[in-house]
């Protein structure tokens, strides 16, 4: 471990003082620093998709400090709730832009996660070797899923009500076993106190745990394999003399730059989102949520938040309960599985045919539909087409084996090759 | 480490038993904590019944308890008093070739008193838990006998406008939705010609 030269200014040389007493004591945390920073590799051909990563850890601690500010103004019993986050938007100093950062980073999350999923899927990312990133990368969707249900349960409105009611009793559609487990979850015989207490704990204190450790999970398995990249080329194969990839640069500071650049323009848009339109036409915050809990009278139109609606849609769809919450359950855990269904011998879709090009574009438009068929009241033909649009959701995954593998593909280059 | 004298097969049955022994208690340890989620004491011995006072009821005409008298377990209580003309439709073949249980088969969903073509103690009151069996939403009264979006040959029942799913004025769910039974029927009572308790059960069959 070689030690910090002091530089000639007095300043930086206290700071090369206190990097070689740390270094003396922990020699590897520079390991560290050069594992994930300054010598970790990345591809030099990353694109504007490749942002959403690290604006995704930007929303996570904008939602964890955001949170820990509302917490000490928020009270989680029913009877104080819906009051006590409007005392937040009313009467605390400030508290109107924190509770709105929290609120509209929630949906930021999503949007954010949904572009970094999606450039997954186009670029080939969750292929050999890197399946267990997408494996816990899923995972971390999937307890985001709950912490957005949970966290929206908290300003007990109307929707926090019914949406609650709806999901817990989601449970109860499992043979035998369902009935006592709705009353275990909800810890009473509807949803109340109890139930919003027990929320309040997992929102804040252990989904976020969880999360904390996933997120290093993913961050460790991906530094571990290296990132993938918009040409699904291999960099590792083509290293210099001191065992760089020749199409490598450093994270530190290139993309560290670059990410820095990217988080501007995402603050301007989020910024722009917290203080001119901070409900986002009912799709952030929804109208009804205005309106404290009531558990006697049911809103005329139920519907999640936008993030949701793909899957409620699905849910909604299936004329049987079980099978419904079975199909809804499946919708997301297929995604568990795409690394497997997905035989092509190239990674990106810049190197697939037009079969495969052509599907992946059916299963957004089909994504989008079902999201918007989530949104509206139920009629036939609404459930009908929603009926349709799930059907192909589950074929584009049952059906990836075969597709996959019968589509022509293009030779991969060895290097990154020039664009433009 | 040592390996001389090693009784390697004892090592591994203490091993086994150790980690055997303090799996257990892991489980008997989560035991509370698992146990904390249920309905604590204060909230199981909320569900006193209710009586209700029903001579003001006219004909097709709905109560909610709740909305219009005090709640009974939270959740919101129908008393509908049925027409002739709908205790009719209830019988018509037709109709209940629709339905999915049409003899209300399904135990868990009515006392045993209720387990007949009305659904109730009386043909005409229809007493009734007025949340979808679906996921819990609280369904729409539409008696009337029209045409609706829904249905083209609506005969008057409930409407669950979350997820789409019908019932009839007994409560009998329609076939082709997503509510897999019945509305549930709860224990109640004619106490006199002008009140009925909900939370308690007819002693003998009628009141």
């Amino acid at each position: 471990m070689a030690s910090v030269n002091p530089g000639n200014g007095k300043i930086s040389g206290i700071v090369a003082g206190v990097s070689n007493w740390v270094t003396e004591r922990a020699p590897s945390m520079g390991g560290a620093y050069r594992k994930h920073l300054s010598e970790y590799w990345a591809p030099k051909n990353f694109n504007i998709f490749y942002f959403f990563g690290s604006l995704a850890m930007l929303v996570l601690v904008n939602q964890l400090v955001t949170g820990i500010w509302l917490t000490m103004n928020y009270k989680p019993s029913a009877a104080e709730a819906f009051n006590s986050v409007e005392y937040i938007m009313r009467d605390v100093e400030w508290g109107w832009l924190i509770r709105y950062m929290h609120s509209t980073g929630s949906s930021a999350f999503f949007i954010v996660v949904y572009l970094h999923m999606f450039r997954a899927l186009i670029y080939g990312s969750y292929q050999k070797p890197r399946e267990l990133v997408w494996v816990l990368g899923t995972l971390i969707y999937l307890v985001l899923m709950a912490e957005a249900f949970l966290g929206y349960v908290l300003p007990y409105g109307q929707m926090s009500y019914w949406g609650a009611q709806v999901i817990t009793s989601l449970f109860g559609a499992i043979p035998v076993v369902g009935g006592a487990l709705v009353e275990l979850i909800r810890g009473d015989y509807l949803i109340s106190d109890a139930t919003l207490n027990r929320f309040f704990a997992l929102h804040v204190v252990a989904l976020p745990l969880v999360l904390l450790l996933l997120i290093a999970l993913h961050l460790a398995a991906l530094h571990e394999v290296g990132s993938n990249n918009p040409d699904g080329v291999d960099i590792k194969k083509i290293k210099d003399n001191n065992g760089k990839p020749l199409d490598g640069i450093a994270f530190h500071p290139y993309y560290t730059v670059k990410d820095i650049f990217g988080a501007g323009v995402f603050l301007l848009l989020f910024a722009f989102v917290i203080f001119f339109a901070p409900m986002f036409g009912g799709l952030f915050l929804e109208y009804d949520n205005f309106i404290p809990a009531n558990p006697l009278v049911t809103p005329e139109h139920i519907k999640p938040v936008w993030y949701f609606t793909p899957f409620y849609a699905m849910l909604r769809a299936i004329p049987d309960k079980l099978l419904g919450v079975v199909v809804m359950g499946a919708a997301v855990m297929i995604l568990f599985a795409v690394p497997w269904l997905d035989r092509s011998p190239v990674k990106s879709y810049r190197y697939r045919g037009l079969l495969s090009k052509l599907l992946l574009a059916l299963f957004v438009v089909v994504f989008i539909f079902l999201g918007y068929a989530g949104y509206q009241p139920s009629s036939q033909l609404m459930t009908l087409l929603a009926q349709i649009a799930t059907a192909i959701y589950f074929l584009f995954f049952f059906t990836m084996p075969f597709w996959t593998r019968i589509d022509s593909v293009k030779p991969v280059p060895a290097r990154v090759p020039e664009h433009g | 480490m040592a390996e001389q004298g090693v009784n390697g097969g004892r090592r591994r049955f203490l091993t086994a038993t150790t980690a055997v022994v303090g799996g257990v208690g892991a489980i008997f340890v989560a035991i509370p904590f698992v146990q904390t989620f249920q309905p604590s004491a204060k909230a199981r011995s909320a569900g006193a019944p209710v009586t209700v006072d029903i001579s003001k009821l006219e004909e097709g005409q709905m109560l909610r308890i709740g909305a219009d008298v005090p709640q009974w377990r939270g959740q919101p209580i129908w008393i509908l008093k049925r027409s002739p003309a709908m205790l009719q439709e209830l019988d018509n073949a037709e109709h209940l070739e629709r339905l999915r249980d049409p003899q209300s088969e399904v135990v868990d969903q009515q006392p045993d008193y209720a387990k007949n073509a009305a659904r109730s103690l009386r043909p005409e009151y229809a007493v009734l838990v007025g949340i979808c069996t679906h996921l819990g939403c609280s369904p729409l009264f539409e008696p009337e006998v029209k045409p609706q979006s829904f249905d083209a040959d609506w005969k008057g029942g409930f409407f669950c406008p979350c997820h789409g799913s019908k019932f009839d004025l007994a409560g009998r769910v329609y076939q082709g939705v997503p509510a897999p039974t019945n509305l549930l029927v709860p224990p109640y009572r004619f106490d006199d010609e002008r009140h009925i308790t909900i939370g308690l059960s007819a002693a003998e069959g009628a009141a």
